[in-house]
């Protein structure tokens, strides 16, 4: 059901009265929560086009087989560093941003709930990762041990660095809880009067729940490398067998982070997808409920299934089971999820436009994943695959045409909102059919190289991976160099193009749609009166 | 903002009580990661997790009754990590054993450096189900080890199996690693004085 | 016969050829994107584990991706579809938690199966511990009697060859020194653990990967039905050469098995045998380059000029040009807090006499004194 209303604009006049600061001190200061969530999508779009640029450095050393362009050490140095700028440097704060910018917008709250903590979330970010390039220039390097930095490599063997490294993860670790932390006491204490929790966008509950993650798991984060950092400075052995400690505690505690964190980097996604789908088939949402029960169980069983990650430390069996089962029972909510996005355009009246097609991919790729993710899972079979490109297929899989598919298509979706102006849609298709072409021959080959038996962070391979490595660099050049276009297609937006109307979109619905485009620097300073179905 | 929000106030307070909550639940997951190292531990040591095996266990006798129905056979490794280079074996590579007998061993250990040494010998055993059987009434590994330059020593290992040991496991494999942790022994006793 | 039938044996005998020839060419590319079905009986059940989960995705694959695509060709809105007005439905909700949840379990029994084989404690007949190094397997056979077999698996790979100066081998990065070697049909079990850091013992044929932990110890074992030699690479992040320390097996008939080993244990006399002899300044300085190119120019460079502040150069170094008590040393023992290790174990006295030689009237260095392996023995001792 389609039922854009108009919500009397109480804000465009204010607007006069309060809108933002001239000049540099305006993004310094702000306490905006627009400002806000523009500052970490500009921030996440440098990350990605930083992490992508050593993803290339990777690509263009396995072109051919041999040593061509970088050393063994340097090869190691852009692995880790690819992974870390990527997953906390542009996948994470694109979230948040779109999370600033949207979350106000979609339950009528007239800024986050905290400004000036959210202030400060963002701005110690870019110190983060300044912290973590500066290594790049220094004589003893970059990180080299893998964004998952097992012990005793990245303690007794690490490079002088890694303190570096250690002090970036807090920072980004303390920003991403503030975050959190504001998004919760946003959602739970300014939704507009009669914005129940069930009539929440869809977006609005999956960053609830992702908040909740966070705060949970950065924590033990923070924990880990703190930890680390003890070892290798104070003479503790939290991870050196010499003391009795146990590098395989490292991952244990590790993966207890980290896979809820894979689901912090998926479940907005899942929130986009889930506000998109509707919009372009012009048809509700479907199973509205069983969406945001299948978000809390994903939510819940990602603490339950993390040493799937180590099946080949050596366990006992009962232990394997374990894991093996929890890791499987994933793919039921997972299902669902996917079954609800198919319902909805079923029947329904679709149009393609591009963050349709890129929603569209999104579902499609992140099911691949998904099938692949169900074959990592199963313990025997887990032990070919383990630390192979099959492992690298999968989670690329989830991740590039998953997560950063739907940030793609969140900004194309709320670009015209954000600044007013349509993107140029013709573009917009070109920037979807080169990305969809590029991620495809860059990351499908991948899962023969796995399988036939390359593995993972090598910068030389043996000659029978020449043929796929190749195919895979060329789909990889293409997808970079595609990510250009998008660039200048945002920017082009920002500078001008079509106006846009205040719905934008024909089946647009929800109370982003009943402002104006661009939306004003203030918006809902009374909370608006909600419509009927406000969430689907 | 020309019209004032009426329960403006009245919000602020519980954003501030409600970050306060959810800062303290971010703390307290801080302090949960440093307590996951005492829980793997002891989960650990009730599952053989990862081969570890338990500390000094005292031998009675009365309790212990010896199986000579069966033998289990136990394999004795030494090994030495980086930067380790003492010479380093078991006196013997493999013994057979009845549950629940008192046994025996040693192991060599050769200082053939041109400076003193502190070396740590850390056990392992596989299968790590193993583990939960295998008791030490005394090991080298429960000290640290000094080793003047070339000078050499046997060390003793007094261990038993538990007559509990399930049928199907007979043969266990006993590791040692020795470490070199002279900088930390050094470093604790110049702190020490 | 008719005449315009002639033609029908000739067309049978080419579609046999033609299929005959695709089956092969079907063969070969499943060889380069699938996993190996391997030689053993973990290796085949966990293939058919694979291939029966990977066929029911696929399957699911076509009913899901199959749906989707329908809707999105039949209700576009340029073919002028109008849009139905329902958004939920408890049954086909319950309905698609139901059945996946079936297809799960199908999936795990036959899982759970083959972890159990994979878990099987029985007695082995030969047992072997495999030791992860900084970048080389050591590979020592645990016999309770006789002469100690042990020895490191090198790469084999000239770096010629990496640089792309050489023709590259056929198994380019695949290729070791010295093989594993274990007899067929017969149960050998891996007992292993590392020296530094974590490395992953990886055979595809064997379906075997094992993480090799340092200060603790794993296991896992292996009948291999067939003999041949079968290639792997350490799956573990372990450093800079993480790419370059491959596996390989040579698996032989049981006669041959024991010939071979017994050679290995006269070997191993035998170098003992060797440290006695006398050897001329030449001979120490060509084995010292073999000895250097293998053990010390990943770190040190095979020019002798390292990678500094890490591994620091050979050339004009003070150690190498200094008294050589301090050069024997530092090769033996390593020095504790860097990267250099204690090579005491890993090289036998002639080879370390031959090295410690060469470095010092190499690489730029002319300091003109040599060591003898019998001296390497003497410090040893000391």
């Amino acid at each position: 059901m389609s039922n854009v209303g108009t919500i009397e604009s109480h804000d465009v006049h204010d607007d006069h009265h309060h809108g933002p600061a001239k000049g540099l001190t305006r993004w310094l200061y702000t306490t905006n929560h627009k400002d806000i969530g523009s500052l970490y999508l500009w921030f996440s779009l440098c990350m990605f086009l930083l992490g992508g640029t050593f993803a290339l450095v990777i690509r263009l050393e396995l072109f051919q087989p041999g040593l061509q362009f970088v050393e063994p050490n340097f090869f190691n140095q852009m692995t880790t560093m690819h992974g870390l700028v990527m997953v906390f440097g542009a996948v994470m704060p694109a979230f948040v941003g779109l999370g600033n910018w949207m979350i106000p917008l979609m339950i009528g709250a007239p800024d986050m709930a905290l400004p000036r903590m959210n202030n400060w979330s963002f701005w110690i970010l870019p110190f983060a990762f300044a912290m973590l390039a500066s290594t790049l220039f220094m004589d003893a390097g970059a990180p080299n041990f893998g964004w998952t930095f097992y012990a005793p490599l990245s303690t007794t063997y690490a490079p002088t660095t890694v303190t570096f490294f250690i002090f970036a993860m807090h920072i980004m670790g303390a920003s991403s809880i503030m975050g959190s932390i504001n998004i919760i006491a946003t959602i739970q204490n300014l939704r507009a009067p009669g914005m129940t929790y069930m009539r929440m966008p869809l977006f609005v509950w999956t960053w609830l729940i992702t908040a909740y993650l966070l705060i949970a798991v950065m924590p033990v984060l923070a924990g880990v490398v703190t930890m680390m950092l003890f070892d290798i400075h104070f003479g503790t052995s939290f991870f050196n067998a010499a003391g009795g400690g146990d590098p395989v505690l490292f991952q244990h505690v590790f993966w207890f982070f980290g896979h809820p964190e894979v689901y912090i980097m998926i479940l907005p996604a899942f929130g986009v997808v889930s506000e998109i789908i509707p919009t372009f088939s012009r048809k509700r949402l479907f199973g509205y409920d069983s969406m945001v029960y299948a978000t809390s169980s994903i939510a819940f069983l990602s603490f339950i299934v993390w040493a799937h990650h180590m099946f080949t430390t050596g366990m006992p069996i009962a232990g394997e089971l374990f894991f093996m089962y929890s890791t499987m029972l994933i793919a039921v909510p997972t299902g669902v999820k996917v079954f609800n996005w198919i319902s909805t355009m079923f029947k329904g009246s679709i149009s393609f436009e591009t963050p349709m097609l890129f929603s569209v991919a999104f579902v499609v790729l992140f099911t691949l994943g998904g099938f692949t993710g169900l074959m990592l899972a199963i313990a025997p079979a887990d032990f070919q695959y383990h630390d192979t490109y099959f492992v690298v297929a999968h989670f690329h899989y989830v991740l590039v045409p998953g997560a950063i598919f739907s940030i793609m298509a969140a900004v194309y979706y709320w670009l015209p909102k954000w600044t007013g102006n349509m993107y140029d849609e013709t573009l917009g298709k070109l920037h979807f059919w080169l990305s969809f072409v590029g991620i495809n021959v860059l990351f499908f080959p991948q899962h023969f190289l796995g399988l036939a038996g390359m593995p993972r962070r090598i910068p030389d391979y043996a000659l029978q991976f020449a043929d796929y490595n190749m195919i895979s660099s060329i789909g990889a050049f293409l997808f970079g160099f595609s990510q250009l276009l998008f660039v200048f297609i945002v920017i082009k937006c920002v500078r001008g193009g079509k106006k846009a109307t205040q719905e934008v979109w024909e089946g647009s619905h929800g109370l982003e749609w009943m402002v104006p485009s661009p939306a004003p620097y203030h918006t809902f300073t009374t909370p608006p009166d909600l419509p009927e179905h406000s969430h689907s | 903002m020309s019209e004032e929000q009426p329960n403006k106030s009245k919000a602020s307070i519980s954003h501030s009580r409600l970050a306060a909550k959810l800062f303290l639940g971010a703390v307290g997951m801080f302090g949960f990661g440093f307590v996951l190292v005492p829980i793997y531990d002891v989960f650990c040591e009730i599952t053989g997790l990862n081969g570890k095996t338990g500390g000094q266990y005292a031998y009675e006798a009365a309790k212990v009754k010896v199986d000579d129905s069966r033998l289990v056979t136990v394999q004795f490794l030494a090994s030495n990590n980086a930067g380790m280079s003492w010479k380093f074996e078991p006196a013997v590579r493999e013994i057979q054993v009845h549950p629940g007998e008192l046994t025996e061993v040693s192991f060599y250990a050769h200082n053939t450096g041109f400076e003193a040494m502190v070396g740590q010998a850390v056990p392992s055993v596989s299968p790590f189900r193993a583990a939960d059987y295998l008791h030490k009434t005394e090991c080298f590994c429960f000290n640290q080890q000094t080793l003047a330059a070339g000078q050499d020593i046997d060390m003793p290992l007094l261990f038993f199996i538990d007559q509990d040991i399930p049928e199907d496991l007979t043969k266990l494999t006993l590791s040692y690693t020795l470490f070199d942790v002279t900088a930390s022994y050094q470093q604790t006793a110049s702190n020490a004085n | 016969m008719q005449p315009k039938f002639k033609f029908i044996p000739a067309l049978l005998l080419a579609c046999s050829v033609l299929i005959g020839k695709l089956a092969i060419a079907a063969e070969d590319f499943r060889e380069g994107i699938n996993m190996p079905i391997g030689i053993t009986e973990i290796s085949r059940s966990t293939y058919d584990l694979h291939m029966l989960i990977t066929i029911i995705c696929a399957l699911i694959g076509v009913v899901v991706y199959g749906v989707l695509i329908w809707s999105l060709i039949k209700y576009r809105k340029s073919k002028g579809s109008k849009s139905a007005d329902f958004h939920e439905n408890t049954t086909i909700e319950i309905v698609w938690t139901v059945i996946p949840i079936l297809i799960l379990v199908s999936m795990a029994i036959p899982s759970t199966g083959v972890l159990r084989q994979v878990y099987d404690s029985s007695d082995s007949d030969l047992d072997i511990m495999i030791t992860g190094y900084q970048w080389r397997w050591q590979y020592s056979y645990l016999d309770d009697e006789g002469e100690q077999v042990s020895f490191f698996s090198n790469l084999a790979t000239t770096d010629e060859q990496i640089a792309g100066l050489d023709e590259k081998s056929e198994n380019y990065l695949i290729e070791v020194d010295q093989p594993l070697v274990i007899p067929v049909d017969t149960k050998v079990r891996f007992l292993l653990t590392a020296n530094d850091v974590i490395h992953s013992w990886w055979v595809p044929e064997f379906a075997v990967k094992k993480d090799a932990i340092p200060g603790f110890i794993n296991e896992s074992w292996v009948i291999a039905e067939e003999t041949g030699t079968f290639r792997g690479q350490c799956t573990e992040l372990c450093g800079q050469e993480h790419g370059f320390m491959p596996v390989v097996v040579e698996v032989v008939e049981k006669e041959e098995f024991e010939a071979w080993y017994s050679e290995r244990q006269e070997q191993a006399a035998a170098v003992a045998e060797l440290t006695n002899q006398e050897w001329t300044f030449d001979q120490l300085v060509a084995q010292g380059e073999t000895v250097y190119r293998t053990y010390c120019s990943a770190c040190h460079q095979l020019n002798g000029q390292g990678l500094p502040p890490a591994f620091p150069a050979m050339t004009n170094s003070a150690i190498v040009n200094g008294p050589i008590d301090g050069h024997v040393n530092i090769v033996l023992n390593g020095s504790p807090g860097t990267a250099m290790a204690a090579f005491r174990n890993q090289l036998n006295p002639v080879d370390i006499a031959a090295v410690i030689t060469y470095e010092r009237n190499a690489l730029g260095n002319s300091v003109g004194d040599m060591i003898s392996p019998i001296e390497i023995l003497q410090a040893q001792a000391e």
